[in-house]
């Protein structure tokens, strides 16, 4: 059962992968990628992350994707124009490069796994063990990451109250 | 058939099927009766009768009303983006209704318990969001995008503090998952609206607040304001489609109020669980009043009745009602539903309470609704974790 799922979502989250660059519209390309997002959820579901599972589809299918989808509302971007011809260059090298990349990309992860693999459902970590390590292991990552943030939401402020 | 129902696989798989099918048969008639008892307390509190034509004192409104929006003609905007006019509003009913997936009817009464079953509510509900801005968006229309603006930036914000105050009720119970935070209530033997010294209040009445502004309703029924935007986002909807959204409204209202009693009025359990006495006046004695008392209270309602064939349908919901009080009066079927009538009861007393909200509060301004959420919520969410968890700490020595 669990490899039919991943192979199933796997697929949806390839297909909406596609979709996402190949759509004209950008509120469709959103939406697969909302459509990405979900599967990706799913996945770590099968694995057995329900806490980062649910954590995905709050953070980023929720919370993110909302604010893209308002952003493209707001700045109510239309259908994309036919794009120019493009150029010889991209025309020949564009798949050889696409394929080296890909290549790579697999070497490289395939490299950096680590050795024996994880089993559907054998991984463990819940919200408790979530959060210890991040204060405990992480604690300085997880601070600078919030600080960060908070930059952004007062260069935010600061941009949208032109004086204070 | 005793052997087929001890299967454990067969149990695995039939009974979540079951009670899945049964809430998605019935809760569309729930939702259209809850309508029902708004629009009688609403016209209550403005001195109206309300519906009184269809049936007696308008009991068969909801079923009218139903037939009427399924027979409609379905109607899609020249200018609309069809795809996506027609996924917005199945988006929102389906992360509405599967809310109701990890809901704990009661202690066997359940869909399936998940070890992170209140993330599952948080994660259906931030992604319903896209349902309400996406159906605005396509029916190119400017009430509707201005609605699914409106409602896109008060859903993010309400959010916040909706999940402060949830992380309130998380910090007492120690777990995720639903049926067991209704379980630690029942070990610790008291609610926890009532932990802490009764602080554990606070996050409860932020968690109301910021339930109504989710669930779009006045007095923060911003989207859908209908003196400046006609409708909100569901303008251009009609028919079966605009019943889609108006099903997942009231779904998303059942599902806050389901959370709100699972974690802060005690699920399932009957009120002060662990005193022995109370049992069966409780258990036993209230829903027999409650539904023999109000089936003795129309007979007289159905004399007064002039039309002989609206007074014999009054009687025979009278006759219902003290049908379904007396099973309570069976012990064997006492003990199997009288977790799902508390569960039930319960969340009948929020959604009261927010009808009351809508029928007593003016609308906010847009100024106002960002300055509760942002200024006043969030910070007092934050005000109450902080003091819970230090009262908790303290108490725990």
């Amino acid at each position: 059962m669990d490899p039919i799922l991943f192979f199933i979502f796997a697929a949806v989250a390839v297909i909406c992968a596609i979709s996402l660059i190949v759509q004209k519209h950008p509120i469709k390309s959103a939406l697969s990628l909302i459509g990405v997002m979900g599967s990706l959820a799913i996945l770590y579901l099968l694995l057995g992350a329900e806490f980062i599972a649910a954590a995905q589809l709050i953070v980023y299918a929720g919370a993110i994707m909302v604010l893209f989808v308002f952003v493209i509302m707001l700045l109510n971007a239309g259908e994309e124009k036919s794009p120019a011809r493009p150029s010889w260059f991209a025309k020949l090298l564009g798949i050889p490069l696409m394929i080296a990349l890909l290549g790579i990309l697999s070497y490289v992860i395939q490299r950096a796994a680590p050795e024996g693999s994880l089993a559907f459902g054998e991984y463990t970590g819940g919200a408790r063990e979530v959060g210890r390590a991040l204060f405990t292991t992480y604690l300085l990552p997880f601070e600078i990451t919030s600080v960060l943030i908070l930059i952004a939401i007062l260069g935010a402020v600061v941009l949208a109250k032109k004086e204070l | 058939m005793e052997t087929l129902l001890e299967n454990p696989l067969l149990q695995k798989l039939l009974a979540p099927l079951i009670i899945t099918i049964v809430i998605i048969a019935v809760f569309p008639l729930m939702a259209g009766y809850i309508v029902l008892v708004e629009r009688k307390v609403l016209a209550d509190m403005q001195v109206r009768l309300g519906p009184m034509r269809v049936g007696p004192h308008g009991l068969l409104q909801p079923i009218a009303d139903a037939v009427k929006l399924l027979l409609k003609e379905d109607i899609i905007p020249r200018d609309a983006d069809k795809s996506i006019f027609w996924l917005a509003p199945v988006i929102s009913t389906f992360t509405a209704l599967s809310g109701f997936t990890v809901l704990p009817f009661s202690h066997y009464i359940f869909v399936t318990d998940v070890n992170v079953g209140l993330l599952v509510i948080a994660a259906l509900s931030s992604v319903g969001i896209m349902g309400v801005v996406l159906g605005g968006w396509a029916s190119n229309s400017h009430y509707s995008l201005m609605g699914s603006l409106r409602s896109g930036a008060q859903l993010v914000s309400y959010e916040v503090a909706l999940a402060l105050a949830l992380v309130c009720g998380v910090m007492m119970a120690g777990t995720l998952s639903m049926v067991e935070i209704v379980r630690r209530q029942q070990d610790q033997g008291i609610w926890f609206a009532f932990e802490n010294y009764g602080l554990m209040l606070i996050p409860f009445m932020i968690y109301l607040i910021a339930a109504v502004a989710e669930t779009n309703r006045a007095p923060f029924d911003l989207p859908e304001a209908e003196s400046e935007l006609v409708a909100g986002f569901h303008t251009e909807y009609s028919g079966f489609r605009w019943s889609l959204y108006f099903l997942a409204e009231y779904a998303n209202i059942f599902v806050v109020s389901a959370v709100a009693v699972t974690l802060f009025w005690g699920g399932w359990m009957r009120p002060f669980p662990n005193v022995g006495f109370l049992e069966v006046p409780l258990n036993v004695g209230f829903p027999v009043l409650l539904f023999a008392g109000s089936g003795l209270a129309c007979f007289p309602l159905a004399r007064k009745l002039k039309d002989p064939l609206q007074a014999k349908i009054l009687a025979l919901v009278a006759v219902g009602l003290i049908g379904v009080g007396l099973i309570f009066l069976v012990p064997f079927v006492n003990d199997k539903i009288i977790g799902v009538f508390w569960f039930l009861f319960k969340i009948g007393l929020i959604v009261y309470v927010m009808i009351w909200l809508r029928g007593t509060f003016p609308r906010f301004r847009y100024d106002q609704l960002m300055d509760i959420g942002w200024k006043w919520l969030i910070p007092l969410g934050l005000f109450a974790i902080f003091l819970n968890a230090i009262v908790g700490m303290l108490r725990a020595g």
